[in-house]
């Protein structure tokens, strides 16, 4: 049990992976949409929100997971 | 009414969240083995994961909607929800109160009562928490699926047993620390999914000046049309404002209410418990900016007949709640909008998870190892407060159901506070800061307190007194009779509990020690830097506290 708890991933390496793989997947329908001229008829569709947006998930996301790679709690 | 329609890439964002936060229950099973794993995740956690945890058990998706919608409807007044209404009580139990909590080594409020006064307080206590945690937990449940069913069409019923089971799975496999997970998941989600709704709205309008440009004067103030309850949307004066919510209702509910407390009593030490609802506090401040300003958006937005932007209406009447689900359809493309939702239902599931763990442990040991089974085992508390999980999950969804049959219940929520947290902050207070007060006088002084409090609630809904007589105003609304009712609930409960403890028999001091202050050697904290000490951080959030109010003067 011991050892058991040794291993155990810190909050922050969930939440980083949490972040890429949504993060992710808005950044694909966002580059998707960009390249396939998808149209929306959202305000302010011009500005992209989701590629940029997904893409500070992605980035924010693998920083919490790099930072907590290594790292285990009691 | 037309439901805001989901892409396969907005599934797949919402379905990956359920899966994941299973997953996390199976994951953190394998290291809950105790009870004190169970109940108090194992009090290893630092203070920045108690700190946000305690922040996320209070910020559910029914405080998102419900806030943002009456921002619409009051304007800024509602910032005093998070700022005086949050902020200078959060500090005074993580300066004060803390080290009388923690110190003790309980693992409940009840417990706390049990040890400075006697059990018949602690069990009056326990059975009022637990009846209010599972009403507000159907309610919280109700509001779900009303708005999964408003917003996206989805079948009530499956909204509500789906999400119920998904709670009932983590919270039973690994109980507080799986809570805890998933409140700081949320925390990241709901800031990630919900504040570009907010930067996005300044871009359209210009600027955040502009926005405060455009909305009335009444509606971009926070103290300066409070002198007169006629010029403020709420119709309350700053008297109401400071005695009923500044200090009743919050200090109540932020150092009394369990459900968030317990956050803190997971922390690793003293400082970090001390620092959980200081830390908390910075980010409490924060979160106008992502409901008070969509709010303010939603109100410039549908002023302009140029936006085309516009709340729902059902049979002619606003929904205010429809305000923030609104702003996403307009901004949101597919993707971010599965990631708004998914923000939505991540509080809806992490307040129903934060409800349940708090009735859990309240029922183990305040109610079944202290009235019903003496002499439990640790391992027999630990099925019991998986079992408590899964019953009390049930009676919330049989508490949704009746939410449902009664249209009004949603108005008894302000009220369940009033009755519960306003009379217990008074035992609380005086309980930790003056020794001479006695078990009968804390008992008596509660059961006024409470029986005051709703008497004072049906003798104005049924119409045998005005509620002015409450408010000691003219006009009021619903909530300034809250903010009324809780401030005279707690001058009454405060006022019993003297009287009745100067003719009462005292507990002797011996028995006091480390739970009253004067009868408590200053607890010696760790040797840090004073750029480490909670009062440093309760200091700075106090400065931050005071120019913000300043400001939106």
């Amino acid at each position: 049990m011991a050892e058991n708890v040794k291993k155990m991933k810190p909050i922050w390496f969930f939440v980083g992976l949490v972040l890429l793989i949504m993060g992710g997947a808005i950044l694909a329908a966002g580059l998707y949409g960009l390249v396939a001229h998808v149209e929306s008829n959202k305000v302010l569709a011009r500005l992209h929100p989701d590629i940029w947006w997904g893409g500070l998930m992605v980035v924010v996301g693998l920083v919490f997971i790099l930072a907590n790679k290594n790292v285990t709690v009691e | 009414m037309q439901a805001i329609g989901l892409h396969v890439v907005d599934w797949f964002i919402i379905l990956f969240y359920f899966a994941f936060i299973i997953g996390i229950g199976f994951y953190l099973k394998r290291y809950t083995k105790s009870a004190d794993d169970f109940f108090l995740a194992g009090r290893r956690n630092s203070s920045w994961v108690a700190g946000l945890a305690f922040l996320s058990a209070n910020l559910g998706a029914l405080e998102l909607l419900g806030m943002t919608g009456n921002t619409y409807k009051y304007g800024m007044y509602v910032a005093h929800f998070y700022w005086i209404g949050a902020i200078p009580a959060m500090l005074f139990l993580g300066i004060f109160m803390m080290p009388f909590y923690y110190s003790s080594r309980i693992k409940s409020v009840p417990g706390y009562l049990k040890l400075r006064f006697d059990e018949k307080t602690r069990v009056l206590n326990g059975f009022s928490f637990a009846i209010m945690t599972l009403l507000v937990s159907g309610i919280n449940l109700y509001a779900m699926a009303l708005v999964l069913h408003t917003f996206l069409g989805w079948n009530w019923d499956v909204s509500m047993w789906a999400s119920a089971v998904t709670v009932a799975v983590y919270v039973t496999l690994s109980g507080l620390m799986s809570a805890i997970f998933t409140e700081i998941i949320q925390f990241f989600l709901i800031w990630f999914g919900l504040f570009l709704v907010s930067v996005l709205g300044i871009v359209e309008v210009g600027s955040f000046g502009e926005i405060m440009r455009r909305v009335p004067e009444a509606f971009s103030k926070l103290w300066s049309t409070s002198a007169d309850p006629t010029q403020n949307g709420m119709l309350i004066s700053w008297g109401g404002i400071v005695l009923g919510l500044g200090f009743v209702l919050s200090f109540g509910y932020w150092t009394t209410d369990f459900l968030v407390v317990q956050r803190a009593f997971s922390a690793k030490n003293l400082r970090s418990a001390r620092l959980t609802p200081i830390i908390a506090s910075f980010f409490k401040m924060a979160v106008p900016f992502i409901v008070i300003v969509a709010g303010l958006i939603a109100l410039v937005l549908a002023k302009d007949p140029n936006s085309g932007f516009a709340l729902m209406s059902d049979a002619g009447k606003t929904n205010y709640d429809s305000a923030l689900p609104m702003l996403i359809a307009r901004y949101f493309p597919r993707g971010l909008v599965g990631l708004g939702i998914t923000a939505l239902l991540a509080g809806f599931m992490a307040g129903q998870a934060g409800n349940i763990s708090a009735f859990n442990t309240v029922w183990t040991y305040d109610i079944y190892q202290s009235v019903i089974n003496k002499k439990a085992s640790p391992k027999n508390l630990l099925w019991m407060g998986r079992m408590a999980t899964i019953v009390g999950i049930f009676i919330s969804v049989l508490t949704a159901y009746w939410a449902k049959s009664m249209p009004t219940i949603m108005d008894y929520m302000q009220a369940i506070f009033s009755w519960v947290n306003a009379p217990l902050f008074a035992t609380m207070l005086l309980g930790m800061f003056v020794k001479w007060i006695t078990p009968d006088g804390a008992f008596w002084g509660l059961v006024a307190g409470m029986g005051s409090s709703i008497t004072m609630y049906l003798a104005v809904k049924f119409q045998w007194i005005s509620m002015s007589a409450i408010t000691l105003s003219k006009v009021a609304s619903d909530m300034a009779a809250n903010f009324w009712r809780a401030w005279w609930a707690w001058l009454i409960c405060f006022v019993v509990t003297i009287v009745v403890s100067l003719f009462t028999e005292k507990k002797p001091a011996a028995e006091l020690v480390g739970l009253v202050k004067g009868l408590t050697k200053e607890t010696a904290f760790e040797p840090v830097p004073w750029f480490k000490k909670p009062a440093f951080y309760a200091v700075l959030s106090l400065i931050v506290f005071i120019l913000l109010n300043i400001y939106f003067w």
